[in-house]
C-alpha cells in the first residue's frame, strides 16, 4: 500500500531525464577546492600550510566542536594555499586550494568493489568510524551524522527510517545509488541500527522509481529487520518530518527533533558513505552528482570528487548550452542558483541544472487575490501569504507566533501562487531575522 | 562565461498557473447557467450580461487609467467575473441606466475605492445588487416571466406589471403571511419542484436553474479553483436549520410539540405578531435549497477568493454563517430572500475570522 503525508503537497512536473544514466566515474581534476564549511555547524579547521603534500583520503581539516565534521582531501597532491573562494550561496568563505599530483592514497583505504556484510564493530567503534569520516547528511541539510547518530540522554529511537525519496524533480542521484549500490545500502542500514539500537528499519521510496522499489524489496528479503516502503508521489514528501509522518503517522512537535518522537532518518547517500566510512575506511571525499537539463546534451550521474568545479560536471555532460539562463546548485524546488561556473562541488551537492533562458525568469508579481492556495500546499499547516505580508512588513513578533519557524523553506507556496508572489523570498527574511531574535535571548 | 545569467531565490520552477487562468476557469463555470438563462429568458438575458459585463470592464479601465492613474489590467478577467455575477443578481427585465449604475457601484465603490483586485472586504457584485435593491426596490423584484425569446426585453417603463411575476420565495412570503400553506401557494402558482431544478420560475439570470448552477459547481472543484468547504457549509446549514424549522413548525407535525412540551419562542413571536393562532407554515428544506439565489450564492458569490477567508475551517465558519443568517433573514425577517445580505454580513467577519482561525498545523 502506497502512504504519503497529510497536509498540503504539490505536484511538479518530475523531469527526471537523467533516470537511466548509469553512474559515471568522473576523471580526477587537475585542482580541487575544497571549503572549510559544508556541514552545518562550526567551520572545520585547517591542519595543513601552503606547500604540504597530501594524499587522497587524508585529513585535512578537524572538526571544531560537537557539531562540526572533519574533512578529508578528495585527491593527491600539494596545498596550492588557503585562502577565500566563492560558495554556492554567492559569498566567499575559506577552503584549501590542492594542485593534484599523482595518485596516493592513505593506507588502509580499501579501494576495491568488494562487497564486505559482516559487522565486526561495536557500537561505539561505528560512530566514530562515521566522525572521523567527516559523513554529513547528504540529502542536502549536511548535518553532521555523528550526532544524529548519538542519541541524548533518555532518548531512545524506535525506528531508522531511510530517505530514498528523492522528491526533487529533475534529481536522479538517490535513485541510481539505489539501483548500483543496493547490497551496500542495506549493510549501511544495519551499521546504523548497530549504531542507534534500533530493531526496525523502514527505507523510504517514491513510487516513481518502480525499478529502484523492485530491487531494494528483493534485497530486502535477506535483511529481516529492514522494510522498503513505497510511497506516493508528492513533493516535498523528502522533508524528513514528512517523511516520518508518511512511514510512522508520527508527527515532530514544533521547534522539536525527530528523536523526540522516536525516529532517525538518513539519506540513502549518507548511508553509502556511512558503509564506505565503516567496511572500507573512506572518508567522505566523493559523491554521487546529477547533471542535468532538458537543454543540456547528456543529462548524467557522475560519482565526483569533493571539489571538482560545477563548470567541469557541466563540460561532462556535453557543455553549458547556448541558451543558458540559470544554473542551480539542487533541485528546482530548493536548489541554490548561482553566478558562476567556478564553484566547488561539496559534501551537500546532490545535482546541477541547468535551466535555459524561457524559463529562468520568474513571472510577474500581481496582487494576491487572497486565493488561499499557498495554504492549503503548505506541509507545515502555516498561512505563507501572512508570513509573506508580515515579513515584508518586518513584523517579527506576529511571524515568531503564526510559527514562522517551522517553515521548512520547501517553496510549495511561491510555486503554486497563480500571482507568482515571491512568498518564500518574505518568508526566509522573516525567518532569518526571527532566528536572530530567538537567538538573542538565550 | 561571457554572458549574464539569473540568480533567484528558489524554487526556480512556477506551476503555471494564474490569476486570469482562474478567473477564466470562473467564467466558464458560469456558462452553463447563462445558457438556461437565455434559454427561459431570451434576448433580456443576453442584453443584461453584456451591459453589465461590458460597463463593468469599462469602469475598471477608466478608473485606473483616470482615478489612480497605474496601468489598467481589466485582462486578468476579474471585472469580467463581476459583470457576470452582477448579471446573475439581476431580473432580465432591468432597464439599461439601472444596470450602468449596478456596475458602477460594483466596481467603483465595491471594489476600486478599496485598491482594487485583492484589497475590496466586501463582494463587489453583492454590493452593486444590494445598492439597486434599496435604490430600485420594484424594479428590482420584479421579474420578467419566463417565454424564451418571446420574453419582451423591457428598456423602458412600460407594462412593467403585465408580463412580470415575483419569485417562489417572495409568493412564499405573502402566502404564508396571509394564513396559506406552502402547498397551497405553490399549487395556485403552478410550480412543480422540478421547476427550481430545471429554471422554469421567476427570478434573476443566474439563480433560476440549480442543474446549471450545481454543473459549475462540479466543474469549479474538478479543476481545484475553489474547495468544496464555502458551499457545502452554506447549503448544510440552510438545509439543517431549515429542517429543524419545518420538523417542529410544520403544521402536520406541530403535534409533536404539543406533546414534548416544547416551546419555541419564533412560534409565540409568531403569534403575537399575526395575532391570530395560525399553525406555523413553514417551507421544507428542499425548497429553500432550490429557490433565490441560494444556490447561486453559495457556488459563485460565497467563494470568492478576495472576500472569503483563508482557511478550511475558517471557510465553514463562513459559511455557516451565511446559511444560518440567510435562513434567518427568509423566514423571520421583512425580505423574502436573504443570501446577499448574508454573504455581505459575513463579508465583515473574513478578516476578523483570518485573525483567529489558524490552520492545522503540522504536528497538532
Amino acid at each position: 500500500m502506497l502512504k504519503t503525508f497529510t497536509l498540503g503537497g504539490v505536484h511538479p512536473p518530475e523531469n527526471k531525464i537523467s533516470a537511466t544514466s548509469k553512474i559515471v566515474e568522473m576523471h580526477t581534476p587537475k585542482n580541487v577546492v575544497v571549503p572549510l564549511v559544508q556541514h552545518l555547524g562550526a567551520p572545520a579547521k585547517s591542519i595543513v600550510a601552503k606547500g604540504d603534500i597530501v594524499k587522497t583520503g587524508q585529513l585535512i581539516a578537524q572538526s571544531s566542536g560537537f557539531v562540526s565534521a572533519n574533512i578529508h582531501s578528495p585527491v593527491s597532491g600539494k596545498v596550492l594555499k588557503i585562502d577565500k573562494a566563492l560558495n554556492s550561496s554567492g559569498y566567499k568563505s575559506d577552503a584549501i586550494f590542492i594542485t593534484v599530483e599523482g595518485d596516493e592514497w592513505v593506507d588502509n583505504i580499501d579501494r576495491t568493489d568488494k562487497l564486505i556484510n559482516e559487522i565486526k564493530f561495536s557500537k561505539q567503534e561505528i560512530i566514530s568510524k562515521i566522525a572521523d569520516a567527516g559523513i554529513v547528511g547528504l540529502g542536502g541539510a549536511t548535518f553532521p551524522s555523528h550526532v544524529k547518530t548519538t542519541l541524548p540522554k533518555g532518548k531512545k529511537a524506535d525506528y531508522l527510517i531511510i530517505n530514498g525519496v528523492e522528491c526533487e524533480p529533475y534529481l536522479t542521484a538517490d535513485h541510481l545509488l539505489m539501483l548500483e549500490k543496493t547490497e551496500e545500502l542495506f549493510v549501511g542500514t544495519e551499521l546504523l541500527m548497530k549504531a542507534l539500537d534500533v530493531s526496525k528499519a523502514i527505507i523510504g521510496i517514491e513510487n516513481n522509481k518502480s525499478d529502484a522499489i523492485k530491487k531494494m524489496q528483493e534485497v530486502s528479503k535477506k535483511f529481516n529487520s529492514i522494510s522498503v516502503q513505497p510511497l506516493k508521489v508528492k513533493y516535498p514528501q523528502g522533508g524528513e518530518k514528512q517523511l516520518i509522518e508518511a512511514i510512522t503517522k508520527r508527527k515532530v512537535p514544533s521547534g522539536g527533533l525527530p528523536i523526540d518522537i522516536g525516529a532517525v532518518v538518513f539519506n540513502v547517500g549518507s548511508v553509502y558513505a556511512i558503509y564506505e566510512a565503516v567496511q572500507k575506511n573512506k572518508p567522505l571525499i566523493d559523491r554521487i552528482v546529477t547533471v542535468t537539463g532538458k537543454t543540456l546534451k547528456s543529462p548524467s550521474n557522475f560519482k565526483v570528487k569533493i571539489g571538482t568545479m560545477i563548470g567541469e560536471l557541466i563540460d561532462m555532460a556535453g557543455g553549458l548550452p547556448e541558451d543558458t539562463g540559470k544554473i542551480i546548485n539542487g533541485g528546482p524546488m530548493m536548489g541554490k542558483s548561482v553566478a558562476s561556473t567556478e564553484i566547488p562541488i561539496v559534501k551537500g551537492s546532490s545535482g546541477i541544472l541547468i535551466m535555459p533562458e524561457n524559463e529562468s525568469k520568474r513571472k510577474e508579481t500581481e496582487p494576491c487575490i487572497r486565493c488561499s492556495k499557498c495554504v492549503g500546499v503548505c506541509p507545515m499547516g502555516l498561512e505563507p501569504y501572512l508570513l509573506s505580508a508580515l515579513g515584508e512588513k518586518s513584523l517579527f513578533d506576529r511571524l515568531e507566533s503564526d510559527k514562522v519557524m517551522d517553515c521548512i523553506e520547501c517553496g510549495s507556496c511561491s510555486y503554486v501562487c497563480p500571482s507568482g508572489r515571491p512568498l518564500l523570498d518574505y518568508i526566509r527574511f522573516g525567518k532569518t531575522n526571527v532566528g536572530k531574535i530567538i537567538r538573542s535571548r538565550k | 562565461m561571457s554572458k549574464l545569467i539569473t540568480v533567484s531565490p528558489s524554487p526556480h520552477i512556477h506551476s503555471g498557473q494564474s490569476v486570469e487562468k482562474l478567473m477564466f476557469g470562473v467564467i466558464i463555470a458560469m456558462l452553463p447557467a447563462l445558457a438556461v438563462s437565455v434559454y427561459f429568458f431570451g434576448m433580456g438575458a443576453i442584453y443584461v450580461t453584456l451591459v453589465s459585463v461590458v460597463s463593468c470592464m469599462l469602469f475598471e479601465y477608466l478608473i485606473q487609467k483616470y482615478l489612480l492613474k497605474t496601468t489598467p489590467r481589466i485582462t486578468d478577467g476579474s471585472a469580467i467575473v463581476t459583470g457576470m455575477l452582477l448579471a446573475f443578481n439581476l431580473p432580465s427585465s432591468l432597464p439599461l441606466h439601472i444596470i450602468i449604475i449596478g456596475a458602477l457601484v460594483s466596481i467603483g465603490i465595491g471594489k476600486m475605492t478599496f485598491g482594487g483586485l485583492g484589497n475590496n472586504p466586501f463582494n463587489p457584485a453583492l454590493v452593486g445588487r444590494v445598492f439597486l435593491l434599496l435604490s430600485f426596490p420594484t424594479r428590482m423584484t420584479k421579474y420578467a416571466v419566463a417565454k424564451g425569446f418571446q420574453t419582451p426585453v423591457l428598456i423602458g417603463e412600460d407594462n412593467l406589471d403585465a408580463s412580470t411575476g415575483a419569485t417562489p420565495l417572495g409568493m412564499i412570503k405573502e402566502g404564508l403571511v396571509g394564513n396559506e400553506t406552502v402547498q397551497s401557494v405553490l399549487k395556485d402558482a403552478g410550480i412543480k419542484y422540478g421547476d427550481f431544478f430545471w429554471g422554469n420560475i421567476g427570478g434573476s439570470l443566474g439563480e433560476i436553474a440549480g442543474f446549471a448552477l450545481i454543473i459549475g459547481l462540479a466543474f469549479m472543484l474538478i479543476r481545484k479553483i475553489i474547495t468544496w468547504h464555502i458551499p457545502i457549509s452554506v447549503l448544510g446549514s440552510v438545509f439543517i436549520f431549515t429542517g429543524l424549522l419545518w420538523v417542529f413548525g410544520y403544521e402536520g407535525h406541530s403535534y409533536i410539540i404539543d406533546k414534548w412540551g416544547l416551546n419555541i419562542p419564533y412560534i409565540q413571536y409568531l403569534d403575537h405578531d399575526l395575532g391570530v393562532k395560525a399553525p406555523f407554515h413553514m417551507a421544507d428544506p428542499v425548497f429553500h435549497i432550490l429557490t433565490g439565489g441560494l444556490l447561486l450564492g453559495a457556488i459563485f458569490m460565497a467563494t470568492d477568493y478576495v472576500t472569503s477567508p483563508m482557511t478550511p475551517k475558517g471557510q465553514i465558519i463562513f459559511g455557516t454563517g451565511i446559511g444560518v443568517i440567510t435562513v434567518a433573514i427568509r423566514v423571520f425577517g421583512a425580505y423574502p430572500e436573504g443570501v446577499s445580505f448574508a454573504i455581505l454580513i459575513m463579508n465583515g467577519f473574513t478578516p476578523l475570522i483570518n485573525r483567529y482561525v489558524k490552520p492545522k498545523r503540522f504536528g497538532e
